[in-house]
């Protein structure tokens, strides 16, 4: 058996190859920032993927899934090969997604691995071969690498009396079939009804609601081309979480956090449609419960101002 | 066609609205059905007559898979219609629950969401009448509002 094999999650994601993507330098860049400072609170080693590309996104994915693979295929590559890592975290679902699936297509179709060989080739670097890395969420990186116990110890401000409707997306689950570590049995996390951001948040003291709407569509991929769809869709989201009883959505994913942040400002000026429901990071979140401070964890590059709200709370 | 059918989506979200604001936990039904006909829409407009089978019990779900046949993004629904199985069972199997009237209040928000989902994805697509002054857009008698829809 190799050492791969035998070392478990907390020993594999003590040090991990870090694959932020485009939206994390851009309007994800508090999830960065605060991804990085729980990292480092955590003991967590996060180590930057040389010289990353971009998943393929959406945009290439939709015109040439094969270039996607690909392209998501090098930064799995640069890892392995030059790197030397065994484990690859994306905290963004889509380059999450687009990893996962890139690993699937190039176990499953012989066309994608043809693809891959020929463009790796021409780029000059080693071809990336399926399970040479794992591909890990930010959530599982804390879950499995620190634990709820192992959190719990370190909790200074509990989030005692934060009321939080946790919100995954659509793209954290789906398809099911490039997540095979996913529905395996106790432990492992539910693509029906995700539940690793709210045990997180649980063990640092939050209170979760009952939210319906976890990994219902926001119309992130619509928020350009018909912006009112994608504005009604996350107004019942931030509605339905209200109704629900939360105070705050937490989010793991840059895409949805923008998307929820924009169309709630969107949803008053347009629809007349106002909810209050601050729209935090988990990273943000669990940062805060360990400690650190609101800029620490970029709490000031949220759209959505909850800085009254944390100090209210006793977390600032 | 059937008589729910014939029933604009806009209506069944303005239906859907009034439920959110006076919630009804005697109404789990009629969600139920409200969620059926949305889905409906979706089958109808993709030429395919919706299904009468159930799949665990439930039409609605049966109607969801039919619609995700060779449309694999429409699975970005499929929890959003075991939410609302969930919901009527809840409501049914608990008529006197105390917190009945916020469980209606969750199920009429819920159906909401995939009214918005459904309705939002057939205005894109061109797909569907989601209201009588729709078609002209769709057929592509007015070049649609970006100028150049072509007739679906």
């Amino acid at each position: 058996m190799s050492d791969k094999q035998t070392k478990t999650s907390r020993e594999k994601y003590a040090e991990v190859a870090y694959y932020p993507g485009c939206a994390l330098e851009g309007t994800g860049h508090a999830y960065n920032r605060s991804t990085k400072a729980l990292g480092k609170a955590l003991g967590l080693k996060l180590k930057e993927v040389d010289n990353w590309n971009c998943c393929g996104a959406m945009e290439v994915k939709n015109i040439d899934p094969k270039l996607q693979t690909y392209l998501s295929s090098r930064v799995m590559s640069i890892a392995a090969n030059k790197m030397k890592m065994d484990v690859v975290m994306a905290p963004c679902n889509g380059c999450y997604h687009n990893l996962k699936r890139a690993e699937w297509d190039l176990q499953n179709d012989d066309k994608s691995k043809e693809v891959v060989g020929r463009l790796s080739q021409k780029a000059g670097h080693e071809t990336y071969q399926a399970g040479q890395v794992e591909t890990i969420h930010a959530l599982d990186w804390i879950k499995d690498g620190i634990g709820e116990d192992g959190l719990k110890q370190r909790v200074k401000n509990s989030l005692k009396g934060v009321k939080i409707a946790n919100y995954y997306g659509c793209m954290y689950t789906r398809p099911r079939h490039i997540f095979p570590e996913k529905d395996a049995g106790a432990g492992s996390e539910s693509t029906s009804k995700p539940h690793f951001m709210d045990d997180l948040l649980a063990a640092a003291g939050a209170e979760n609601v009952d939210f319906p709407l976890k990994t219902a569509c926001c119309g992130g991929a619509h928020t350009l081309s018909d912006s009112d769809t994608s504005t009604r869709l996350v107004a019942n989201i931030l509605q339905t979480a209200e109704a629900a009883g939360a105070e705050v959505i937490a989010t793991e994913c840059p895409t949805c956090h923008s998307g929820l942040e924009m169309h709630q400002i969107r949803a008053e000026k347009t629809l007349g449609i106002k909810t209050s429901v601050k729209i935090i990071y988990f990273t943000q979140l669990l940062g805060l419960a360990l400690g650190l401070k609101p800029r620490t964890v970029g709490l000031q590059e949220n759209v959505s101002d909850s800085f009254a709200y944390v100090k209210e709370k006793g977390l600032a | 066609m059937n008589a729910s059918a014939a029933r604009y989506i806009a209506d069944i979200g303005g239906r859907l609205e009034q439920l959110i604001g006076q919630p009804d936990p005697g109404a789990s039904a009629e969600m139920l059905t409200l969620g059926e006909e949305i889905l409906e829409h979706w089958v109808r407009a993709r030429g395919k007559e919706p299904t009468g089978d159930e799949r665990e019990g439930f039409r609605l779900l049966a109607l969801h898979r039919q619609g995700a046949d060779k449309d694999p993004s429409f699975n970005a629904c499929r929890e959003t219609c075991r939410e609302l199985a969930y919901h009527y069972n809840l409501l049914t199997l608990q008529p006197d629950h105390e917190e009945s009237v916020q469980r209606a209040r969750m199920m009429a928000l819920v159906a909401n969401h995939l009214y918005l989902f459904i309705s939002g994805k057939m205005e894109t697509a061109g797909l569907g009448e989601f209201c009588c002054s729709s078609k002209p857009i769709r057929t592509g008698l007015t070049g649609g509002v970006d100028g150049n829809r072509s007739a679906q």
